[in-house]
């Protein structure tokens, strides 16, 4: 029963995935694409922390945190190099 | 950024403008000098026990080295001091983190089912909301709550008015509108009585006896 | 024995949830008309589903030190996820992302329109 649940969220993230790709790669403008890629990000934390507790480690924590943070810095700047460029 | 600078605008408000003016003046004087290290200390801490949490462990070198570190952090990457009032109010301070658990979720889940939905997508709409607290802090923590609550992104900041501006997620009507105000209005009274200063919480009174 | 499988159903429950809260938020990423109202759809649910799944590990791992790292993790995405949906909103609102006529009610521009000079205060961004 319990690996059914697991499959479960599996596809679930696994469809998360696919739908923020398909925003990456279509998304009219650079900041979609930022919000897509940062959503990508999550998902992909999300699905390490499923597979932590599938297989009962914490040995990706670590691999969560640079992951959190990369997703912050990465939309930062995008921001501001979008804000610096229609201002001037 | 010092608290003179917000000294007209709430002069304004008062009744009393020399009496405020004076005390409020000799109270920042004293506590400046005090308050330099004990601002600086939840920070720290902070910083030695993320420090610890990294390495896995807490032994005395690791105490040792995470302050070490954390003294060079802060000072070379220096950020200016945050106007923490240092009053905190226990109670409140629950009441507004249950307040905001229960926020989350329940307006997470309204969005993920508005987005399932197969009805049209809500209009949207960008509001102004005038702050009452004078802190830079309190402003922030109220950002940030309503940031977190889905329905509301703050667009742009008017630091020196205390007005946030708010994109906001399904507000068909005027009255949504006004609803999404009197809701940022609420969380701002909540935060004030946890973490606000005297001023601040005298200022939330006044408005709501006044309503 | 009890205990463990109570935990272990809520474990279960807590990545449905956000499994759940994962697939809405890219159905609303994909459906939603402009890039402010896909920042609605996709950062703060997924914030929520993310703290459903580290409350998933948490009750699996039930050890002080993961516990204290998976607080810090959540605490640190919930500063950062505001900051940058902050700096993407704002950018967006200046690039003219936003669709003017989706809005109900723009003050922001009313008061961008009273005030000329409004935009060179730059305030509470750097």
């Amino acid at each position: 029963m319990s690996d059914w649940v697991f499959l479960a969220v599996g596809v679930m993230l696994l469809i998360a995935g696919l739908l923020a790709l398909y925003r990456i790669i279509r998304g009219p403008s650079i900041l979609d694409r930022m919000i897509a890629s940062d959503m990508l990000l999550t998902t992909i934390i999300c699905a390490l922390g499923a597979e932590m507790v599938y297989n009962g480690h914490t040995r990706s924590l670590p691999a969560m945190l640079v992951l959190a943070s990369t997703a912050f810095l990465g939309s930062v700047v995008v921001a501001r190099y979008v804000s610096r460029r229609t201002n001037s | 950024m010092s608290p003179q600078d917000d000294q007209p605008a709430s002069v304004a408000a008062s009744t009393n403008p020399t009496a405020s003016e004076s005390a409020s003046a000799r109270k920042v004087s004293r506590t400046e000098v005090r308050g330099r290290v004990w601002k600086q200390l939840p920070l720290l801490l902070g910083l030695v026990v993320l420090w610890g949490v990294l390495w896995g462990q807490f032994s005395w070198l690791n105490i040792l080295t995470g302050f070490l570190v954390a003294i060079a952090v802060t000072r070379v990457l220096y950020l200016p001091p945050a106007d923490i009032s240092g009053r905190l109010n226990l109670w409140y301070s629950l009441v507004f983190i249950a307040h905001f658990i229960a926020d989350v979720t329940v307006a997470s889940f309204t969005v993920a089912f508005q987005a399932l939905n197969p009805r049209p997508i809500p209009t949207s709409s960008v509001i102004a909301v005038q702050l009452r607290t004078r802190s830079d802090f309190v402003m922030t923590l109220d950002a940030i709550a309503m940031s977190l609550v889905p329905g509301s992104i703050v667009v742009e900041v008017d630091r020196e008015r205390a007005i946030l501006y708010f994109h906001t997620f399904d507000t068909t009507t005027a009255a949504a509108v006004e609803a999404m105000r009197a809701k940022v209005l609420v969380v701002e009274a909540r935060i004030v009585r946890a973490i606000g200063s005297k001023d601040d919480l005298a200022r939330i009174h006044e408005t709501e006896a006044t309503r | 024995m009890i205990l463990d499988s109570i935990l272990d159903i809520l474990t279960g429950v807590f990545l449905l949830l956000g499994g759940f809260l994962s697939v809405a938020a890219g159905v609303g990423l994909l459906r939603f008309p402009d890039a402010i109202a896909r920042l609605h759809a996709t950062t703060k649910p997924q914030i929520l589903g993310l703290a459903f799944v580290l409350l998933a590990i948490a009750l699996q791992e039930r050890q002080l030190s993961t516990i204290l790292l998976l607080i810090f993790l959540l605490i640190f995405q919930m500063i950062t996820a505001p900051v940058s949906a902050h700096m993407i909103a704002r950018a967006g609102y200046r690039g003219g992302i936003i669709a003017p006529h989706s809005l109900l009610v723009d003050e922001l521009e009313q008061a961008i329109d009273a005030a000329p000079e409004f935009d060179d205060t730059e305030p509470g961004s750097e």
